[in-house]
């Protein structure tokens, strides 16, 4: 008889294909491909983000602005009452006739996606449709690479920045050792980092402190509060530039040897900036950041080069952050949290133990329990088990698939089941030694009668299993994707693989020895 | 080793009657304590912060309240051991949108004073999130029946379908009881057990079924009492002891596999425990209270198989080229 039959190759195989692929998860060497962690498992911080993007659109329609300025006073066209509305449209009013033409052109050509309606002298420019949803787009396509390269900067390892749905982000950083870390890190994130260099309101500032919000506003003009004094600033809203200008910032120190960013614009905002300071010597211009200003120097003269300096009592760290911040550029549009998971190392170490042990004792059970009852059987089937875990271990390495809490519950559970294939098949193949049949015969049979029963109950488990990974979020993911694994390398560990350890064993399996190798009474058989 | 040597069919059938009051019975507490006290959300599904800290020592959970209770926002918040009792967990409905100073740190700098201790998790929901997700577990939870329900009536007959989508809703239901009886917090997790048992129940179901679906092809007698009697007594000895291997697994999950999931291991306990009850006992009657008829089965059995004997006589005839 053969005994060297194409299903314990097969077997052979996969056992060995498990266990080479499972070793660089096992050992957690440097190379090859292995299961990650999940963030529950080895700490780390998990959130999913909303984004303001009207924001986005509120600041795109304020550059327009600053743009509208800029041209104009470029071109000589002279204007007045240049407004934002409400966050959605700019107005203004050309003071010559003969501009109009002129105005028309340029504005055409230097604000793309805009609409831009006339009355007489009186002009208003407002986003097109399609204009609001791309702006609206770009500022969560920005939003997550801003995420990104900050996180990028900060030095940790292998964050994950990802847009999710329609509007989500989802942020995941693992490997946060504190809460105080995490909470510099969500601060990094959050840091709007919308720097502006604005001119102040000399004719007015005097009045600044009793003026009201919309008497400023009737005026153009913002009023910002210094940041360490709280001291009252009257600006004027449209800045002479903004973050969006700047190539690089460096954190450096000050005369007083105090921390401070030094940051150097392109080329545009380095001629905007010497313009605007030519003309403005003995005025004051301030540096805002995030709507607080930082410091209000005076200008003495024509400023070249495009070398600017914010100062304001940082502390180191704050400093080094807050670079990171400007350099990866302003998030257009605010994030908030919408959900937030974080679990500290020792907890995930934790959970890691005690997972790791109930693994440990219900593989233990349940192979003494096999052995017990079926006696070589038993053992058949075990043997199918412990390829089944390496198995799993092998596809999720090579899927570099995520472990979680729940997915090691997953793992547990398919011990469990796993052995289910084997215990319907040694009852059957009892039952029919129990009728009298040869034990060749037995087990064909056996395997062919428990059959559809193992299979149709896989498939409905794997329905669900499926649901569950289609439906699920995180962890839970975990949970479906090993019982997925599980059950579908237990079809070819528990039925294929013990089914050829039977062939190849079944010269040696001794008729008379039916409680050894079976688990049954000797009576039973013939 | 043998336990459940086949010797002759236990009577199964004759006892459907006080089963089935059992189940009734326990449908109907469960039911009456899901509607009546309902489910006790966890902020997965209500949205909310949960804050578990380790202390060096025996957590002082008295002091934790009075410090949290400094701060009015936080009315209304929980404090309880969580497994051992150097560890609490922190519960409030309230969460917050703010990435900087959110209510962990918060309530880092509330408990500063309470003695030495590690915030180990925060996790905050947003009501909207929360709503989101009890939305897509419920919809989860339909598709998975319907997709079982699908594959069944395709493999087997409509009506084993019903019956083992029946025996399903009866253990889920059951479990979903024991979850509100015990006052369970229903987070993610939950669902997923849920959906396991969803699973298990029904591979207990199937592993009898396929073996009524052979009964009726292979026992002589017509009756579908004595063929369902026989078959559920034959896997009698598999359904319980794969019953017993993952009962024991789970335990052991639910003993040393830490607090975390030890709401997710309850529920399995209880759904390994109902299912492998609903499988022999109550899945079957259900199948000859809709009448299952063996006559007719067998009549469309033989119809299919006369229907592929010519088929397979065609393609012989095609072959040898008499066609």
């Amino acid at each position: 008889m053969k005994t060297l039959n194409f299903r314990v190759v097969l077997f052979a195989f996969a056992l060995i294909f498990g266990i080479v692929f499972s070793i660089p998860s096992l050992t957690q060497s440097e190379s090859g491909k292995k299961i990650t962690l999940g963030l529950d498992l080895q700490g780390g911080l998990y959130m999913l983000l909303g984004v303001k993007s009207e924001v986005a659109i509120e600041s795109r329609i304020k550059s327009m602005a600053a743009s509208v300025k800029y041209i104009f006073d470029d071109e000589d066209i002279i204007f007045d009452e240049l407004r934002m509305v409400d966050g959605e449209k700019i107005t203004f009013e050309l003071l010559d006739n003969d501009d109009v033409v002129k105005a028309k052109e340029l504005l055409k050509k230097e604000l793309e996606g805009t609409l831009i309606a006339e009355n007489g002298l009186k002009f208003s420019v407002t986003m097109t449709e399609e204009e609001v949803v791309r702006t609206q787009q770009s500022a969560i396509k920005q939003a997550v690479e801003t995420i990104r390269g900050r996180l990028n900067e900060f030095g940790l390892a292998e964050p994950t920045v990802a847009k999710q749905g329609e509007d989500k982000i989802l942020v995941e950083v693992p490997g946060i050792k504190t809460q105080e870390d995490e909470q510099r890190i969500r601060e990094l994130i959050a840091r709007a980092a919308h720097l502006q260099l604005m001119a102040v309101d000399e004719d007015r500032n005097t009045r600044v402190e009793t003026m009201s919000l919309d008497e400023a506003k009737s005026y153009g003009d913002v009023i910002l509060p210094d940041v360490n004094t709280g001291e009252k600033y009257l600006l004027r809203s449209i800045p002479v530039l903004d973050g969006s200008m700047l190539t690089d910032a460096k954190v450096g120190f000050d005369e007083g040897n105090q921390p401070v960013i030094n940051f150097v614009l392109n080329g545009q905002g380095a001629k905007i900036f010497g313009d605007f300071t030519a003309v403005s010597v003995g005025k004051r211009m301030a540096v805002v950041l995030d709507n607080k200003v930082y410091s209000a120097p005076n200008i003495r003269e024509r400023i070249g080069g495009g070398r600017v300096q914010i100062s304001g009592s940082f502390t180191i760290e704050e400093a080094h952050d807050l670079a990171i911040a400007l350099r990866s550029g302003a998030l257009l549009a605010p994030v908030y949290v919408m959900e937030k998971r974080s679990v500290g190392p020792s907890l995930g170490a934790d959970s890691i133990k005690a997972s790791s042990l109930a693994l440990a004792l219900g593989f233990i059970m349940v192979v003494i329990f096999m052995v017990i009852y079926y006696g070589m059987g038993g053992v058949v089937a075990n043997i199918a088990l412990i390829g089944n875990l390496f198995l799993i271990l092998a596809i999720m390495s090579l899927f570099g698939a995520t472990l979680t809490l729940p997915g090691m519950a997953g793992i547990v559970l398919t011990v469990g089941m796993a052995v289910d294939a084997n215990v319907i098949i040694s009852e059957r193949i009892r039952e029919l030694l129990y009728a009298g049949k040869s034990v060749a015969k037995s087990i064909e049979d056996g395997y062919k009668n428990a059959f559809t029963a193992i299979w149709d109950a896989n498939v409905t488990t794997l329905i669900a299993a499926t649901v569950l990974f289609a439906y699920g979020t995180g962890a839970i993911k975990g949970f479906a994707l090993t019982m997925s694994i599980g059950i579908m390398a237990s079809m070819l560990t528990a039925i294929v693989g013990t089914h050829g350890i039977y062939q190849w064993l079944l010269p040696r399996i001794d008729k008379n020895k039916l409680g050894f190798w079976f688990g049954i009474k000797r009576e039973g058989g013939k | 080793m043998e336990v459940f040597k086949y010797k002759k069919p236990l009577s199964l059938m004759g006892m459907s009657k006080r089963f089935g009051f059992l189940s009734l019975t326990l449908l109907i507490i469960s039911l009456g304590l899901i509607m009546t006290k309902g489910f006790n959300y966890g902020i997965d599904f209500a949205g909310g912060t949960l804050i578990q800290v380790k202390y060096d020592e025996k957590a002082p959970i008295v002091k934790i309240r009075e410090a949290i209770n400094t701060e009015k926002s936080y009315e209304g918040a929980s404090v309880t051991f969580f497994g051992a009792e150097d560890e609490v967990v922190i519960r409030t409905k309230t969460s917050s949108k703010a990435l900087g100073l959110d209510i962990g740190d918060q309530m880092r700098t509330l408990l500063k004073d309470t003695g030495n201790f590690e915030v180990r998790r925060v996790d905050m929901v947003g009501a909207k999130v929360g709503s989101e997700l009890r939305e897509k577990g419920l919809m989860a939870m339909v598709l998975a029946i319907i997709g079982i329900l699908i594959y069944v009536s395709f493999r087997f007959e409509w009506r084993f379908a019903i019956a083992s989508v029946m025996a399903l809703v009866h253990d889920v239901t059951i479990a979903m009881g024991m979850i509100v009886l015990f006052r369970i917090e229903v987070n993610l997790d939950i669902l997923a057990a849920l959906l396991t048992i969803l699973g298990y129940s029904l591979n207990d179901t199937i592993i009898v079924f396929d073996r009524i679906r052979e009964g009726v092809r292979t026992i002589k007698d017509p009756k579908l009492e004595t063929i369902i009697n026989e078959s559920v007594t034959r896997t009698l000895s598999r359904t319980t002891l794969t019953s017993l291997t993952t009962f024991f697994v789970v335990l052991t999950l639910y003993l040393f596999g830490g607090e975390i999931i030890n709401g997710f291991s309850f529920t399995l306990l209880v759904g390994i425990i109902v299912g492998t009850y609903s499988s022999i006992f109550v899945a079957s009657p259900i199948l000859m209270w809709l009448g299952f008829s063996v006559s007719s089965f067998r009549e469309k059995e033989a119809q299919k198989l006369k229907r592929e004997k010519e088929k397979e006589k065609m393609r012989a005839m095609y072959e040898k080229g008499t066609l």
